[in-house]
């Protein structure tokens, strides 16, 4: 059963905003409502978060992520359609209903961290436990291993106004993880975060989640952040989502030009994988093959080396030009054949940045599945091509926590007043 | 009007205090029974306060008064109040001084338990903080004198009555600032409470009340003032207390009582005031009050100091 599951979500902010979701659903845009003085957030979201999953919300700030999240969790109910959770409607809940779905089910990091101000770090850390009717010793104890967790140890009995915007931020994740509930919600919490220990919180969430399997929904306005966390990322734009794919779905494949502009903004290095540069394993030997047949197809491919596979495709080794043409007499290749050094043997998802290495010491790699058989191969000057086409892209980033490349005026506008 | 010249009369007469008092009449008909019980009661209470502040010496208790300052201020509010106090002792107001004290704990003690909750429950509904709005306006602009007319009626010459009046006309402040209290702490605070599954009595008990307290400490300050001068304008109905001293000097036009009253309720409005300001603009965690009451009832585990990396 999936764990979320937004079914046609509206959020139109104003008096009459069932109105506005009728006139949006007959067609009319964001702009003439916004005429009629009211402001659609969200409009028509649907989509689905397994169980286990980082599913990532990604656009600029304005593009109703917050919103939208709001309406997971029922602090802003939707002026349409519904939310579930584990198959029960947190939409339609109330009152006792919703305060367990709440304790139990979800938690949430706020984007502007709001922590308990009157409150020590662990009794923020703690709130979750506490509405849960965890016993005083128990939540403090379960509290203090989350702030540990967030690197926040000795810090349990200071107020959150003494520790920095970045620090209370990781109260934030701490009171969400202490709750311990089976969703998180996670709304831009690591934009206080500086890049270092930002980028240590992303392996930690990725790595939590792997251990104890939480469902995760994130969101953010960085589209590094989220190629790097996200198992499936959502791309919104003005309140509508526009694709939702894999990272690399959405890298090589943007539904449209306001995707593809952003992708373009990507340290592709990162997200791109070696399945994605391969080439076809189209000109390779066969072990059973003879050495002139092999020679023939060096020189017509201008190859100074060839990969060698056996009959399930498993690859076996290689074998050099010069080598071939010299025991041109043999039977057939399999003697002059040389095993392929560990470093020159990827698997598919190497990503790009991790090819480079290899690149420098052998003039193709090969890409070998878990079992064993040869998928593709990345020669040298593949791997220079992808890597122009991403430095290309890194000219127009100045820094790797900003969204540069805007569509348009307005919503960099948006983006800099956030 | 002088005889024999007629205004123009386009407009109507408006009998509206007539009205008023047709109105007021059956109220006091129908529920009389009733005011004479609470009148019985707040005497009694306001008796027994009265009596247990001038029970003790005088000096004693203007001792303990400046430890009460010294705890929730510093060591000079504490001189300043028992300076204050001796030479309230020194102009022998010392027992109407001590009268006029409780009639404005009393009163304050009952604008607060009305006007707290009443502001709670205007923070949380639009529709009752716009009914709540004018009514406050209301009462807040109406003289103070005005309020005299319909509770001596109903309560008769004497402390009742005075304290009633002194509680309509320090109530305002009360419902105002603790709604703004409220009102101002951050919603997304308060949906942090929501998101991990808080009721809204919890919210408000946790959240919004403790993030309110330094705007609802200035109300209770704001109530105080307004008792006091209530409470010496009371003196008109039989408030007794300074009040009383007010009044005898004024018909006897016996100025030297009169300094001395109008002194000691100056004495008087410095340190209470100085008293509540303090408390509510104190930051949480501080404060010699919750220093003793941590020395005392902290573990020894609680108490080593937190690391500060
Ligand atoms: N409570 C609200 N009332 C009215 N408009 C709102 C409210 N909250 C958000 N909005 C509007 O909804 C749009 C989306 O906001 P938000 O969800 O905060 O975007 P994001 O989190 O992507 O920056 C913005 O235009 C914002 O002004
Ligand atoms: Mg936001």
């Amino acid at each position: 059963m999936p764990a979320i599951e937004a079914h046609h979500l509206y959020k139109v902010f104003g008096r009459k905003g069932r109105e506005g979701v009728r006139r949006l659903e007959a067609g009319a845009d964001t702009d003439e409502l916004k005429k009629a003085g009211l402001t659609p957030a969200v409009i028509d979201a649907s989509f689905t978060v397994e169980e286990g999953e980082i599913f990532v919300v990604m656009g600029l700030s304005g593009s109703g992520k917050s919103t939208l999240i709001r309406m997971i969790n029922g602090l802003h109910p939707p002026t349409a359609g519904h939310v579930e959770l584990y198959g029960e409607n947190i939409t339609a809940a109330t009152g006792k209903d919703l305060r367990r779905l709440r304790r139990e089910r979800i938690s949430m990091v706020f984007q502007h961290f709001a922590l308990f101000p009157h409150r020590s770090v662990i009794d923020n850390a703690a709130y979750g436990l506490e509405t849960q009717g965890v016993a005083k010793e128990e939540r403090r104890r379960r509290a203090h291993e989350a702030l540990e967790l967030c690197g926040l140890t000795g810090w349990d009995e200071h107020l959150p106004s003494e520790l920095s915007g970045g620090m209370q931020q990781r109260v934030g994740l701490a009171r969400a993880l202490a709750a311990d509930t089976d969703i998180l919600l996670m709304d831009e919490a690591f934009s206080a975060l500086d890049p270092l220990i930002r980028r240590d919180m992303q392996d930690q969430l990725i790595e939590l989640q792997q251990k104890l399997g939480k469902t995760i929904l994130f969101i953010t306005h960085d589209l590094n952040e989220a190629m790097r966390i996200g198992d499936r990322i959502a791309m919104m734009r003005n309140g509508r989502i526009v694709q939702v794919g894999t990272a690399e779905e959405i890298l090589t494949d943007p539904a449209n030009d306001y995707v593809a502009q952003f992708v373009a903004d990507v340290d592709r290095t990162r997200v791109l994988t070696a399945s994605s540069v391969m080439e076809p394993p189209a000109a390779v030997l066969g072990a059973e093959q003879g050495p002139r047949a092999a020679h023939k197809l060096m020189r017509e491919h201008q190859l100074p080396a060839m990969f060698v596979t056996g009959r399930d495709r498993t690859l076996k080794g290689y074998v050099t030009e010069d080598e071939v043409g010299r025991h041109l007499d043999q039977k057939d290749i399999t003697g002059l054949m040389k095993p392929v050094p560990d470093f020159a043997r990827v698997t598919p998802d190497t990503s790009l940045a991790d090819l480079f290495g290899p690149a420098a010491e052998t003039p193709a790699i090969a890409v070998v599945d878990d079992a064993g058989r040869l998928n593709g191969v990345i020669p040298r000057i593949t791997l220079l091509a992808a890597l122009a086409a991403a430095n290309e892209s890194e000219v127009t980033t100045s820094s790797e926590t900003e969204t540069v490349l805007t569509p348009d005026i307005d919503e960099m506008k948006e983006a800099v007043r956030d | 009007m002088i005889e024999g010249t007629t205004p123009l009369t386009i407009v109507p007469p408006l009998p509206v205090g007539e009205l008023f008092e047709t109105g007021f009449d059956w109220f006091k008909d129908t529920f009389d029974a009733a005011f004479d019980a609470i009148g019985d009661f707040i005497n009694s209470v306001i008796d027994g306060f009265a009596e247990l502040l001038q029970a003790p010496e005088p000096l004693v208790l203007a001792i303990v008064f400046a430890l009460l300052a010294w705890l929730v201020r510093d060591w000079k509010l504490a001189v300043g109040s028992l300076v204050g106090m001796v030479v309230i002792i020194g102009m022998d107001m010392w027992d109407p001084a001590m009268e006029t004290l409780a009639l404005v704990v009393v009163a304050t003690l009952f604008a607060l338990v009305i006007g707290i909750p009443l502001g709670i429950w205007a923070a949380r509904s639009p529709a009752v903080s716009r009914i709540l709005k004018p009514v406050m306006d209301f009462m807040q602009t109406m003289p103070g004198f005005v309020w005299l007319v319909p509770v001596v009626i109903l309560f008769g010459i004497g402390v009742a009555g005075a304290m009633v009046a002194t509680v309509i006309f320090a109530l305002p402040p009360a419902v105002r600032l603790t709604e703004l209290g409220i009102r101002q702490v951050d919603s997304e605070v308060v949906e942090a409470g929501h998101a991990f599954g808080a009721g809204s009595r919890q919210i408000l008990k946790d959240i919004q009340l403790p993030l309110a307290l330094p705007t609802l400490m200035a109300g209770v300050n704001q109530v105080i003032m307004l008792a006091l001068s209530m409470a010496v304008i009371a003196g008109l109905v039989g408030g007794g207390g300074l009040g009383n001293e007010v009044v005898s000097a004024i018909s006897t036009l016996d100025l030297a009582l009169g300094f001395d009253a109008g002194i000691s309720v100056v004495i008087l409005a410095i340190f209470l005031d100085r008293l509540t300001a303090s408390i509510g603009s104190r930051r949480p965690g501080h404060g010699r009050l919750r220093e003793l009451r941590d020395r005392f009832t902290r573990t020894p585990a609680d108490r080593t100091p937190a690391r500060v990396s």
